[in-house]
């Protein structure tokens, strides 16, 4: 098998059971590790050379990391190694977060979702991650632990750049927060690939509009990380909207992104695309919005 | 707690084995080196073809991704691990009646997410078809014969009595994951 004699496959594996020997772990090799959840980034990063981890840590026997995802008063919490399988089918998701589902299942492939994990696609910070969109419009957080204690951060203060975040080498994400509605909102995911199945997004984005008329965009891959834009005016969803003015309102909005060209795709398709996608994505959010079809 | 061999039990098509593997190895090289289940093929080695397709603990998986050392405790379910006596699933049946076998690389992989989708959902429209094999590369392009094969697994007779894809993997999920 080719593969296992490239460089980095001589890692050794950790299988911690407590988050304190997990930390322990973690604050000995700092960078020299790597903490695996679903692998599904990780060991192709490992194969291709790209990532050379002494110890990789498996988090999956930390007793106090776990796959449920919790309904509390004001908001809904994902486990660490809840599978992306299992949240895009969860009737809460489903219900509460229509736009995260459908960015979920866009992840990889069955396969790929039948292991993958949401602080796995965080933690990577790929740009064209595609469920940060949808974790962006609404709010979303990640609660790190580190051996000093605990943190929340906000998902929209979390990426630096591709790959980069504000994960400190010591910290493991614990969970992942979604905010609960407050009111009546949609929100509807759009992505564009070059194939259907199991193609990395050239675009994707997310649209959330509430009753109050605050809009929120989420942008990803037409940028270094995600892009945030909102447009709290309302006139994003007054009914009457002219075409003209909802196109100028959405360009403004877009004035935050910066598409390259690359193998998926030119700046110039990129920046027409956005537009296009982003009126799709608004249409069908006020549409849920509305309660009327467009699940 | 670190180690360069780690001891694993699993259960691998319905056979309990204790097992040391190289931490850094995958399943997948676990199960074609190690226990010579060969059925399994290696392709692209990045996810992205399906060719490695097998099922831990009822749920399709990239073997290619998994370290051996992940599986320990689950059950796993290979192309070996279909036909029961010789006797074929219907699903291989169908594949060998609609001739869905060019070249045969990818068989193996179809075969094990057909049945991880039949498992969960029985009846699929060609759509879901498409979407649970969307995890799944052929390169000789066979997909219109393949597709027609799970569709005919799906609506012959033997799925009709709730048979033609015994599940012998516990079932770790619901239905229609390949729905959208």
């Amino acid at each position: 098998m080719p593969g296992d004699a490239s460089p980095g496959f001589g890692f050794r594996l950790a299988r911690p059971r407590s988050m304190e020997e997990a930390l322990d772990l973690l604050s000995r090799y700092g960078p020299r590790a790597r903490l695996l959840a679903g692998g599904t980034d990780l060991l192709v990063q490992v194969r291709a050379g790209k990532a050379a981890p002494e110890v990789v840590i498996d988090l999956k026997k930390v007793s106090t990391l776990h796959s449920d995802i919790v309904q509390e008063d004001s908001f809904l919490e994902i486990g660490a190694l809840a599978l992306l399988s299992d949240i895009g089918r969860d009737p809460r998701i489903l219900g509460f977060f229509p736009a995260l589902a459908e960015s979920v299942a866009t992840v990889g492939s069955i396969q790929i979702r039948n292991r993958a994990t949401l602080p796995g696609n965080i933690c990577n910070a790929s740009p064209a991650a595609d469920t940060l969109p949808a974790l962006l419009v609404h709010e979303a957080s990640v609660s790190l632990q580190g051996r000093g204690g605990k943190r929340t951060v906000a998902l929209s203060d979390f990426f630096l750049g591709p790959g980069k975040t504000v994960r400190r080498d010591d910290e493991i994400v614990t969970s992942v927060r979604l905010p609960l509605p407050k009111g009546r909102e949609g929100a509807a995911f759009e992505r564009l690939t070059r194939r259907r199945g199991v193609d990395l997004a050239t675009i994707n984005l997310c649209c959330r509009v509430e009753q109050s008329g605050m809009t929120r965009f989420a942008f990803g891959a037409v940028g270094p990380r995600p892009v945030v834009a909102v447009d709290p005016s309302g006139k994003l969803t007054r009914p009457g909207l002219g075409a003209e003015e909802r196109d100028r309102r959405i360009r403004e909005l877009l004035q935050k992104t910066s598409p390259i060209s690359d193998v998926r795709a030119s700046r110039d398709y990129r920046t027409a695309m956005l537009l296009v996608l982003s009126r799709r994505a608004l249409e069908r959010a006020l549409q849920r919005l509305a309660g009327g079809e467009g699940a | 707690m670190e180690s360069e061999a780690v001891a694993i039990t699993v259960t691998v098509n319905g056979m309990s084995r204790s097992l040391q593997v190289q931490a850094s190895h995958t399943l997948l090289k676990v199960l074609r080196d190690q226990l010579g289940l060969t059925g399994t093929k290696e392709c692209c080695s990045m996810g992205e073809c399906g060719a490695c397709t097998v099922l831990v603990d009822g749920r399709a998986v990239n073997s290619c991704l998994m370290l051996a050392a992940e599986a320990d405790g689950c059950e796993i379910t290979t192309i070996e691990g279909l036909a029961m006596d010789g006797r074929l699933t219907a699903l291989q049946e169908s594949f060998l009646a609609e001739g869905a076998v060019q070249c045969g690389f990818c068989i193996p992989g179809m075969v094990m997410s057909a049945q991880y989708l039949l498992d969960h959902n029985p009846h699929p429209t060609e759509e879901e078809i498409k979407e649970g094999l969307a995890g799944n590369l052929c390169r000789c392009a066979g997909y219109t014969r393949i597709i027609e094969a799970v569709r005919a697994a799906s609506s012959g007779a033997g799925a009709s009595t709730g048979d033609a894809a015994p599940s012998k993997t516990g079932s770790a999920a619901p239905s229609k994951d390949a729905g959208k």
